[in-house]
């Protein structure tokens, strides 16, 4: 069973540049994928304004009865989130690494525009890597 | 005066051995400036083939300068001479200074006589590059391909010298081949040495 059910990626305007679907349980279509992230994106930027705490940066965390959502927001207002089976552990890691290989692969590379979708074939080889299980185990240490 | 007859006193500037220069550069900052390089180019250009070219004569300049600096520096003003010397000069030498290793391999290439090919399996420009689908099979090697021609060139070496991605069984990524045409002149003179 897989631990991780979908990555997403977003850029600043709540548009969604990069979606991956891992394991069979809540597979999604196109329409869906693109309407969870502006969804996301939406209620990201509501909860900071509603928060009673200054300066909170938005959900980090959302915990379901079937999935935890977790969600990473770079400086400049990238959001990464990872849709995963309830009290899966070290997934803000997982994020944090993601971002890295998204610095790397993808900032790094001439034929990306930046705030389009993301087609780099670099980046979906490491991130496959990362994903995979033992990798995952491996960041909490 | 403290010091004297520790370090060696130097009348003439032109006396100091020339130094080593600062090893290592931030891999970041250059992948930054190399992407942005092939950016400007390619608003430059109508055609792949024409990128290609321009990443080439931006290399070029920069393989002057290296023979210049590393006959100086490793060689005591001399430079290779010989077809082989030059190879492993660009092979060994050459890489090391621009990429911190050797290549990871020269070889001679079995179908013509006047070929010869350094391969190397991830090339540091390529290192965070995907080439889209679309270019088909552009390659900013061309770049340190345009720095091998002009280290041959400006050694009296001249060659047409082109990279390409050559596919690897059991590896995802393909490697990165330099190939070396030498000119006919080349091969000559190095037939009249023997």
């Amino acid at each position: 069973m897989a631990a991780i059910y979908s990555l997403y990626i977003i850029n600043k305007s709540g548009g969604l540049i990069f979606y991956k679907d891992y394991g069979s349980a809540g597979r999604m279509d196109t329409n869906d994928s693109l309407r969870v992230a502006s969804l996301w994106h939406s209620m990201h930027a509501i909860s900071q304004q509603l928060s009673p705490t200054t300066g909170c940066s938005g959900i980090e965390l959302l915990e379901a009865d079937t999935f935890d959502l977790h969600c990473f927001q770079s400086l400049t207002g990238t959001k990464f989130f990872v849709v995963c089976e309830p009290g899966t552990h070290h997934m803000e890691s997982l994020l944090k690494y993601i971002y890295e290989l998204y610095t790397d692969y993808v900032l790094k590379n001439p034929f990306y525009e930046m705030e389009m979708p993301i087609r780099c074939e670099l980046f979906d080889i490491n991130l496959s890597q990362a994903v995979q299980k033992d990798r995952v185990a491996l960041l909490g240490r | 005066m403290i010091g004297v007859g520790k370090i060696k006193q130097y009348s003439n500037v032109l006396d100091k051995p020339l130094s080593k220069g600062k090893q290592e550069v931030s891999l970041s900052a250059f992948a930054f400036l190399f992407s942005e390089l092939v950016q400007y180019n390619q608003t430059q250009v109508d055609n792949i083939a024409e990128l290609e070219r321009r990443l080439e004569d931006a290399g070029y300049a920069v393989g002057a300068r290296v023979l210049e600096l590393l006959c100086h520096r490793e060689k005591g003003n001399r430079r290779e001479t010989r077809l082989l010397g030059i190879l492993s000069f660009v092979h060994s030498t050459v890489w090391k200074v621009l990429f911190g290793k050797v290549a990871d391999s020269l070889e001679k290439g079995t179908e013509h006589e006047d070929e010869y090919m350094i391969s190397e399996k991830e090339l540091l420009v390529n290192r965070f590059i995907s080439i889209p689908k679309d270019m088909g099979t552009f390659n900013c090697g061309a770049f340190v391909a345009g720095i091998v021609r002009g280290v041959l060139d400006s050694a009296g070496f001249p060659a047409v010298v082109t990279a390409h991605f050559v596919p690897v069984e059991g590896q995802q990524r393909p490697r990165t081949t330099i190939l070396i045409k030498f000119a006919e002149e080349v091969l000559r003179r190095e037939a009249r040495l023997g």
